[in-house]
């Protein structure tokens, strides 16, 4: 190992007076305004943890009007208003608000926060062997554009007639006739938009920029590939968006009409306005990013996977530049497929077809990127730590996600499953086991690098596996009620024939989320109990990525000399070396 | 209705298209089933045999697989086939030939929160005028009281009547905000969109008594917005249509027995 890293506490303190620090600074400059790329990935994290919970904690509630329709909740529901759950009872707005919010908070406010502003901002510059972002201020103000716009999001619940209701999509007309609630979500999803814009731009010429002397594209770990991919997305994807929910605002606020048509009558009202607008219009332009913004939950989770695996497997990535150019081939082929999301608009034949060839399309680097993980544990010497359980289970979790595509993607058979269970299935395959496993996979396995303590690997492996069958217990039996033809969004299920055909499954779910939610436990008493566990050692995973040549936790500046890379990034079991790792940051003989 | 036709599965087709899109889903799924359980035996294989233990070392070369190669061109063959073979010709026989208006029974449907209108053309086979300035509790789709095609239109809330083994259109649009016609058994799902009037069409195979419901969330009643799918035998048809008919020079006036208006939108 490279001197670099045995330095420790001396090493760090003098990095500290030799880089950036020219006198200490103030608390809130330091933890609260911080500049430092590590501060604000912290902050996002720790954030983004607790928006995903709040939002679970949504449709857990949500969750029990679904298995017992009309029943009243059990000491929860008193402590409720009166506005929401009426006696205890679930109030259909509220159904509608906590199924819009869950979307919501859970796709902007938890996982893209926690995927590209939480690990993204620790991770990349340290792997790069860079000493911060490129444009640090403009980073804090990405981070400070975020918070506000969560906060104000989670507001919306306060508002007169409550939350959004109208669906993560906000579909108008619906969206314009609703209650101020909307109007909250619209103003919080543009400080959203621009935190991600912010975030997206810095990422690029970072990556473009502040690479360590000898580190080319292509021996830069798949992380930084998938969070270079990702930030395209974010750049060019959420523009659309952003002018869209602005657009809706002018229709609430300003009397405009981009998404009314002519002659609206709403409960037996002719509506005044100008019309002539286009409720399909918001649609193209809020799938233009929504559907990008799956490869953005799910290209970083790809990216941690590659990380976890290979240092598990302890062997080099199989087809580590296949993986590259199959995430870029992603990325460009994520802005051809929108409508996809739209078949049952009464879209023609030429343009449905066009929309579900590109969606075939786009499976093919998602399998061939799955090939390569899959291969990659062909003639390894897999350690089933905790991050790799979690990454293993990303595999055929994800697996069933992107299968589940396919009926969906195509048009006949979407006529059929449009709209059903089987949707919630699936991409909830993509972003639950699949995404939020990865991002649990990050957390254990880069805890020791944020804190210089290592998580306890018993508290981990219960988390885990109670985790992996309650969530299959949540997802899997969505096929089903799926297949049965259940739609989604029903406040009672039961209203229908077919409905009440699957209401068993129903209460098979909503007690696995139950359970979902004990299993965590473990994983929040692990996560602060293990800030006073013992200094865990410096490269505790044996890895040989640049994240790891910087102490633990990092000083600020983060390298105490600016790291050369000499290797590409997963050089593990290396014949003829003593060590089975040699470091991209180890010179000669490591 | 019969419950026991509802399970864990495809509920009954009673449509004429229904069986392409049913066979579709279920060939995909063995696809999905066999890539699925394909993977996941070498998943597991490897699993177990490449463990860490003691005297077990990683092989630092990547392994010669060539067999990657050809499973990542049998999804790329097996995907065209399902494009070319199955996907597009059935969403094509199904969307780009409908029956002509002169075979089917046309309907006009406008669907509102939270309720489904049906316009019948009744005997002369015309449509009255609509307007939405004319739209009242009374007179739900809007129609023109002095148009004479339109004094013996049948309007029904809810009740969706339509003989069995003839082809029926329905003329699908919605008055405020989008929904979405959807009845499982017949295998048909088309979005109402307000400012469009798109056509869909089915014909029922079986009589009986089925279900439609709004699939997309459409305000608070969204769960309710369901009408009864009365597959009628010829005879039964047209005994409904001579009850229904409205009597001569009257107002239209909602043929439904019940009529359950929208609640207002909070």
């Amino acid at each position: 190992m490279s001197a670099s890293t045995t330095h420790g506490h001396a090493a760090a303190a003098h990095a500290h007076d030799a880089g950036h620090g020219h006198h200490e600074l103030p608390f809130w400059r330091k933890y609260i305004f911080s500049v430092d790329h590590k501060v604000i990935g912290v902050q996002y994290a720790v954030s983004a943890l607790v928006f995903l919970f709040f939002g679970f904690c949504l449709m857990m509630l949500l969750r029990w009007q679904l298995a017992y329709p009309g029943q009243p909740l059990p000491v929860i529901g008193k402590l409720l208003s009166e506005s929401t759950m009426p006696g205890g009872v679930m109030a259909p707005e509220f159904y509608n608000q906590l199924g819009a919010m869950h979307g919501t908070i859970m796709v902007f406010m938890g996982i893209v926060p926690l995927a590209v502003g939480g690990f993204g901002n620790y991770v990349v510059p340290l792997q790069i062997g860079a000493p911060d972002m490129a444009f640090p201020r403009l980073n804090m103000a990405s981070y400070w554009a975020f918070l506000p716009g969560g906060i104000l999001m989670l507001l919306g619940f306060v508002a007169p007639g409550g939350a959004a209701q109208s669906g993560w999509t906000s579909y108008p007309p619906l969206s314009d006739i609703a209650t101020t609630g909307q109007t909250i979500w619209l103003l919080a999803m543009v400080l959203l938009i621009t935190s991600s814009l912010l975030g997206s731009i810095n990422f690029i010429v970072t990556i473009v920029q502040l690479r360590a002397k000898g580190l080319t594209f292509f021996r830069m770990p798949f992380f930084v590939h998938a969070q270079f991919v990702t930030s395209f997305l974010l750049l060019l994807a959420f523009p659309p968006l952003e002018a869209a929910s602005v657009m809706q605002l002018m229709d609430r606020l300003a009397g405009t009409s981009f998404f009314l048509p002519s002659g609206l009558v709403i409960s037996g009202e002719q509506l005044h306005v100008a019309g002539g607008g286009s409720p399909l219009l918001w649609q193209h332009l809020f799938w233009f990013l929504a559907h990008p913004e799956v490869y953005v939950l799910i290209l970083p989770a790809m990216g941690i996977i590659a990380e976890v695996i290979a240092n598990n497997t302890r062997k080099p990535l199989w087809g580590y530049r296949l993986l590259v150019y199959s995430a870029i081939f992603l990325g460009f082929m994520s802005f051809v497929v929108w409508a996809h999301h739209m078949f049952m608009t009464g879209m023609g034949t030429t343009m449905s077809t066009f929309f579900q060839t590109t969606t075939m399309i786009i499976s093919i680097p998602s399998v061939v990127i799955l090939t390569c993980f899959i291969m990659s544990l062909y003639g390894g010497a897999i350690r089933f730590t905790v991050p790799m359980l979690f990454a293993t289970a990303f595999l055929p979790m994800f697996a069933i996600g992107g299968l589940t595509g396919l009926p969906l993607g195509l048009t006949a058979s979407d006529i059929y499953l449009h709209d059903t269970f089987y949707v919630i299935g699936h991409f909830h395959y993509v972003v639950a086991p699949g995404t939020i496993f990865a991002l649990f996979a990050g957390i254990y396995y880069w805890y020791p690098k944020v804190t210089g303590k290592q998580m306890n690997q018993t508290l981990g492996k219960i988390h885990f596996w109670v985790s992996f069958i309650c969530i299959n217990g949540i997802f899997m039996p969505m096929f089903w009620q799926g297949m049965a033809g259940l739609s989604r969004r029903l406040y009672d299920p039961t209203i229908y024939a077919h409905g009440r055909a699957v209401q068993s499954l129903n209460v098979l779910i909503s007690w696995s989320a139950w359970g979902l939610a004990i299993a965590q436990l473990p994983f929040i008493w692990n996560f602060f109990s293990s800030l006073r566990r013992p200094k865990a050692a410096e490269n505790p995973w044996q890895a040989t990525t640049l994240e790891w040549a910087a102490p633990s936790p990092p000083p600020h500046g983060n390298f105490v000399t600016p790291p050369v890379v000499y290797r590409d990034p997963y050089e593990y079991s290396v014949p003829g070396k003593a060590k089975d790792f040699s470091p991209q940051f180890a010179a000669g003989e490591a | 209705m019969d419950e026991t036709k509802y399970g864990f599965w495809f509920p009954p087709d009673v449509s004429v298209h229904g069986r392409q899109i049913d066979s579709l889903i279920n060939i995909v799924h063995w696809f999905m089933l066999l890539l699925f359980v394909g993977w996941g035996a070498f998943f597991v294989y490897c699993l177990i045999k490449y463990r860490a233990r003691p005297g077990h070392t990683a092989s630092y070369l990547p392994p010669k697989a060539q067999f990657t190669k050809v499973i990542e061109v049998g999804v790329i063959v097996i995907e065209v086939l399902l494009l070319f073979g199955f996907s597009t010709p059935v969403w094509f026989r199904y969307k780009n030939h409908p029956p002509t208006e002169k075979d089917a029974l046309v309907v006009k449907l406008v669907a509102e929160q939270f309720a489904w209108n049906f316009q019948y053309a009744g005997k002369d086979g015309k449509f009255g005028k609509t307007a939405e300035a004319n739209i009242s509790a009374d007179n739900p789709v809007g129609l023109d009281a002095e148009d004479p095609d339109g004094k013996d239109d049948i309007i029904t809330v809810n009740q969706f009547h339509v003989p069995v083994n003839k082809p029926v259109i329905v003329q699908i649009s919605s008055k405020d905000v989008i929904h979405s016609f959807n009845i499982p058994v017949l295998r048909v799902k088309q979005d109402a969109v307000p400012g469009a009037r798109i056509p869909i069409w089915f014909q029922a195979t079986q009589a009986g008594h089925f279900e439609l419901g709004c699939a997309q969330l459409c305000g608070l009643g969204h769960y309710r917005m369901r009408a009864d799918v009365l597959i009628d035998t010829p005879e039964d048809y047209a005994k409904w249509l001579a009850e229904s008919a409205p009597p001569p020079a009257e107002q239209p006036t909602s043929a439904a027995p019940e009529n359950p208006q929208s609640a207002p939108q909070k």
